[in-house]
């Protein structure tokens, strides 16, 4: 490579010779203007299709929703607040419970869809896909079907986080477990321990924090979603937030908003002290 | 650590370590004791409170059976197609419904997504010099990403009518604070020199912005955009029960109408279309990480 000399002549040089290092060639340009303007163009479309572009309709909700916020504000419990508080409490206990049988049914089965532990191609493929497939089935969908088993109430929503969850714990316990150091699985085995001692010495151990810590992460997360089960029917604050939306008492309906978001931050905190205690601060997030 | 222990065994060293051991595991024991019972008085709260009745299930399991028995379809070798037919009978109608939940998911995650940009520069510690506005910005953020989609499309139901039109504010009401704190997060962990660089020669806050944070943080911009839409795809398909339109509506209606093998169609059909997202995002995602000169 000769050094190219300094003037005009050599930069339209290696602008012929390298285009790419002169920015977008025309083509390119051309390609990314297309794809703008089909993103564009479909936005357009999905935001008609979903009916922004009916503007009577958009201005007349918001003159209402201003009128919603209005009758909103104070909050307001009008002597029901031990009512929310229950509810409040109920959300917790489905929260917990879902997540505890989940936690007991997810372990056993992360073990069995981990490939090291149980080597079969077909079993483990199959018992992954079973996973997906209850993961991929919405908990609100669960709430509706286990309302049809055991009838109205918060059964159906610990239920329905339960199953709903397996699924989740189920995949990302078996990916735990796929991931763990092998040579204190060897060492159990070398020592002469049975496949049960291999589990119980040799893996376990290394995959409890993840396990805790992942528990707690769902703990949470079903504590803001075990307050919309009730929406449909499977108990918690929710069958009290929509009932006061439905009848239009807003000031109730805010002031259950706000306890909402209080338990939902106080769960926070209080998951993320635990799991600091369990296994010492960590980013570890799913 | 040899001399503690000297002091606190009055000259034997083993005697005063056995001792120190035995504080050390009763205390151990004891917060065990207290944690596993602290545990033991929640599970049962819980089951009080969560009116689990082991009867109630122990009735209603073969009851679950039953109904994923009755929800499955009858498919015979011999007639698959007529059979899929009859199955999947309002086939277009319902794919009509889906195309819908994926556009309000879409509409919802645009507008959020707009919405978030807004959010999020003045949220961000290191581009925000006013504390105040910082603050307010935040909190706001927050406050629109705790509060559910679901409690959102109730309310929005009630100013806007039926129909998708609430359901993507609701969606986009709680992307705009789910993304807006991620987006934030993005932009404090920006390189400093570009920002200087452009105040240094002069640029106000807007041309800081577009010349030295922009051009930092918009891949994972829209890499965090992509991920929300998957999740959107998922919220869509289930805010139809409150009566925000899309599919969730229909199946809302099939699960309380006890139609059967509706139910299987209709989730079967919701699945298969949030595992095609995924992955097609997924790949879109891969392949704009891989474009490095996104701008």
């Amino acid at each position: 490579m000769t050094p190219p000399a300094n003037g005009p002549s050599s930069t339209a040089t290696l602008r012929q010779r390298h285009p790419q290092l002169f920015g977008k060639t025309p083509a390119e340009k051309l390609r990314d203007r297309l794809i703008i303007a089909a993103v564009v163009a479909f936005s357009i479309y999905a935001l008609g299709a979903t009916g922004f572009f009916d503007l009577d309709k958009i201005f007349g909700g918001l003159g209402k929703l201003g009128h919603v916020l209005g009758f909103m504000l104070p909050p307001a419990h009008n002597g029901y607040f031990w009512d929310f508080m229950g509810g409040i409490f109920e959300t917790l206990a489905m929260a917990f419970l879902g997540t505890l049988l989940a936690a007991i049914m997810g372990v056993p089965l992360g073990f069995l869809g981990a490939k090291n532990v149980v080597p079969q191609w077909v079993f483990h493929f199959g018992l992954r896909r079973f996973f997906d497939g209850i993961r991929g089935i919405d908990q609100l969908i669960w709430a509706l079907i286990f309302i049809n088993v055991v009838g109205l109430g918060p059964f159906a929503g610990i239920l329905a986080i339960a199953v709903g969850d397996t699924g989740t714990f189920g995949k990302l316990f078996a990916e735990a477990i796929e991931n763990i150091d092998k040579r204190q699985v060897e060492g159990v085995r070398a020592a002469g321990g049975s496949k049960i001692q291999i589990i119980r010495l040799g893996m376990l151990p290394q995959v409890l924090p993840v396990i805790v810590s992942q528990v707690l992460y769902y703990f949470e997360s079903n504590t803001r979603s075990a307050t919309i089960l009730g929406i449909v029917g499977a108990g918690g604050i929710g069958l009290q937030l929509s009932d006061r939306i439905r009848v239009y008492n807003w000031d109730e309906a805010a002031f259950i908003i706000v306890m909402i978001l209080v338990t939902v931050a106080i769960i926070d905190a209080g998951s993320r002290h635990v799991r600091e205690r369990f296994i010492g601060k960590t980013e570890y997030r799913p | 650590m040899t001399d503690t222990i000297h002091t606190i065994g009055g000259g034997d060293p083993v005697a005063a370590f056995e001792a120190a051991r035995d504080a050390a595991r009763r205390a151990k024991r004891l917060q065990t004791a207290a944690g596993t019972a602290l545990f033991g008085l929640a599970v049962a709260a819980s089951v009080y409170i969560g009116e689990v009745r082991i009867d109630t299930f122990v009735e209603g399991l073969p009851g679950f059976v039953n109904y994923l028995n009755d929800i499955a379809p009858v498919l015979r070798p011999g007639h698959l197609a007529e059979d899929l037919a009859e199955w999947y009978w309002a086939f277009p109608r319902w794919l009509g419904l889906l195309w819908d939940t994926v556009l309000i998911a879409f509409a919802g995650t645009l507008l959020g997504g707009i919405g978030a940009l807004v959010f999020c520069f003045p949220a961000s510690r290191n581009l925000m010099p006013r504390y105040p506005v910082y603050f307010v910005a935040r909190r706001l953020a927050e406050i629109a990403r705790a509060v559910p989609e679901l409690v959102y499309a109730l309310i929005f139901v009630f100013a806007f009518g039926l129909g998708p039109l609430a359901g993507v504010l609701a969606i986009a009401v709680h992307t705009a604070g789910a993304l807006g704190k991620l987006f934030a997060e993005v932009n404090e962990n920006v390189d400093p020199k570009p920002i200087e660089g452009v105040i240094a020669a002069g640029g106000n806050w807007f041309q800081m912005i577009r010349y030295a944070v922009i051009p930092q943080v918009l891949p994972n911009y829209t890499s965090y955009g992509l991920l929300r839409f998957e999740i959107n795809v998922r919220g869509a398909a289930v805010i139809g029960f409150v009566g925000a339109g899309g599919i969730g509506q229909e199946l809302m209606f099939v699960i309380r109408e006890f139609i059967y093998t509706d139910v299987s169609a209709l989730v079967l059909m919701i699945v298969a279309a949030v595992v095609c997202i995924d992955i097609s995002c997924e790949k879109l995602r891969h392949y704009l990480i891989g474009q490095e000169g996104l701008s």
